[in-house]
């Protein structure tokens, strides 16, 4: 039941008359030897997490332990301009509020990582609150979004010291444009057609923390990266194929990452990290 | 290659903001608490190397290592207050910060542990990334150990025969072994014995290797 690649997946899924989701719980099963029951209810325990880290800095809005961020969530929820309307003002909103409270050493779910945990449950949370979906749809989209995750851990990196933001944000852009997809009846191929058009989006983005923190502009990216699911799976639901399949955009990803520059990987060397204003802050904050 | 379940994509649950330097900062000195046992450690000193010298404040890398020192597993939302209450319960901690030394890998701590009574045991944690960890010195030794499994640590005096005795007792009790490694500084000096294994490991093992002349402490680490 494993699968090393989209393309796999892909031939699991037609195989089998399933959705991405149904064979990732296979996989984990048969891997694991855990019961169905057992992987379930602890994937409910990361939903719960999830599911109070996006509304938490909204409701009580704190400070990071650098001070570069802290309130943005509940701005965005309580501005009376909403430019985006109200589905995807409120994955922005979500994905800000669970950086801040990863930012404020609050408990949140790394998805694939901590500086990227906003993605994942912003827009799955907003679709799913916004269309009356039941924790079931939560569930497999979770299972759907992993098996796209995994194959990025797997075939490429999912962090920001090898791959850069695009690694992180970037996977977990695609993780929810995939998991997204399914929760709106796409087929196997729409989620993964969603992935490829998300991460081939947002390929080349670089990692430059200022202060080396994951607050600004990680926060931000975060913003970017449900913004990105959306408008890939819209697309892919649209009938829109991208030329270039997963698996291959996977490896681009990859080959990317290596080409950046030390800087530009998590150092704190480059990009924001080493503006004027940046070196200032950093400066402010360490002393 | 390992196999990447679904909870390494979507997890770990964490305490943010850094898996490498706060939710690994918490593991490592959790597993250093777990080491000590039975003893409890009623002075630490941490000394941090690296990016954890550097970054520690921002990330909150200290109340981690403190949460974790104290029994806090890295998804635990006490570690936010981690100063706090080792200020209520009396715990005595010292931090030192140590950027010129070196260290083979960025994010390195040392947890010096004193249990008040006379016995006291460090060990020198790596965080590798994503929350994983590694402890890669017992004391002066050099070990590579994660605490992924359910382990024996078996101090001994580096002599014939030793290894065999582990073996022996623990083919008795159906243990099935599987990792075993010998760290050693010198021969003929103390050494550890590192037995892992998938299952768990029953508590009257530890005695039974502990009835051996040359073999000075077995200590038994239960994930």
């Amino acid at each position: 039941m494993d699968f090393k690649n989209g393309k796999e997946l892909l031939g699991l899924c037609s195989e089998h008359g399933v959705p991405i989701s149904e064979i990732m719980l296979r996989r984990e099963i048969a891997e694991t030897e855990n019961k169905r029951e057992d992987i379930l209810m602890r994937l409910k325990v990361s939903l719960e997490i999830m599911d109070r880290s996006t509304k938490s800095s909204i409701q009580d809005p704190i400070r990071s332990i650098g001070g570069l961020i802290g309130g943005e969530a509940k701005k965005v929820m309580e501005s009376d301009k909403k430019l985006c309307g109200p589905l995807l003002t409120k994955a922005i909103a979500y994905s800000q509020s669970v950086l801040e409270v990863n930012a404020t050493m609050g408990l949140i779910v790394a998805a694939p990582t901590a500086g990227s945990s906003g993605v994942v449950p912003g827009a799955l949370f907003a679709l799913a609150e916004e269309n009356a979906m039941d924790e079931d749809a939560m569930l497999h989209a979770l299972l759907n979004a992993g098996a796209v995750g995994y194959l990025f851990m797997r075939n490429a990196s999912v962090a920001g010291a090898e791959g850069g933001c695009q690694a992180e944000v970037g996977a977990a852009s695609a993780m929810a444009a995939s998991a997204v997809t399914e929760m709106l009846g796409g087929t196997a191929e729409e989620c993964l057609n969603s992935a490829a058009f998300a991460i081939s989006n947002i390929l080349g983005l670089v990692c430059d923390p200022i202060a080396g923190l994951v607050e600004s502009p990680c926060q931000s990216r975060n913003a970017i990266g449900v913004t990105n699911a959306y408008t890939a799976a819209q697309l892919s639901l649209a009938g829109i194929t991208h030329p270039v399949p997963f698996d291959e955009m996977v490896d681009s990803m990859l080959a990317v990452g290596k080409s950046l520059p030390m800087e530009l990987r998590e150092t704190a060397l480059g990009g924001c990290a080493c503006t004027p204003t940046g070196c200032d802050l950093a400066c402010r904050i360490f002393g | 290659m390992e196999f990447i379940s679904i909870f390494d994509v979507i997890g770990p649950n964490m305490i943010g903001p850094s898996s490498s330097h706060t939710a690994g900062a918490a593991s490592m000195a959790l597993l250093a608490r777990k080491i000590f046992k039975p003893s409890v450690p009623a002075f630490v000193r941490f000394t941090l190397y690296g990016s954890f010298a550097k970054t520690y404040k921002g990330h909150g890398t200290d109340k981690a290592l403190l949460g974790g020192i104290m029994g806090f597993s890295p998804d635990d939302e006490r570690i936010r207050d981690s100063f706090r209450i080792a200020e209520e319960t009396g715990f005595r901690y010292e931090f030192t910060v140590d950027e010129k030394t070196e260290t083979e890998h960025a994010n390195t701590a040392d947890i010096f542990m004193d249990d008040g009574n006379g016995y006291t045991f460090q060990v020198r944690g790596v965080s590798v990334g994503g929350g994983k960890i590694k402890l890669t010195k017992f004391n002066d030794i050099d070990v590579d150990f994660t605490g992924e499994y359910s382990a024996l640590i078996v101090r001994q005096i580096d002599r014939p025969g030793v290894a065999a005795h582990i073996t022996k007792c623990l083919a008795e009790a159906n243990v099935n072994i599987a990792f075993m490694d010998l760290f050693r500084e010198d021969k003929g000096e103390t050494a550890y014995t590192v037995i892992q294994s998938d299952e768990a490991i029953p508590e009257y093992v530890v005695k039974e290797i502990a009835q051996f002349d040359k073999i000075e402490n077995v200590k038994l680490v239960q994930i």
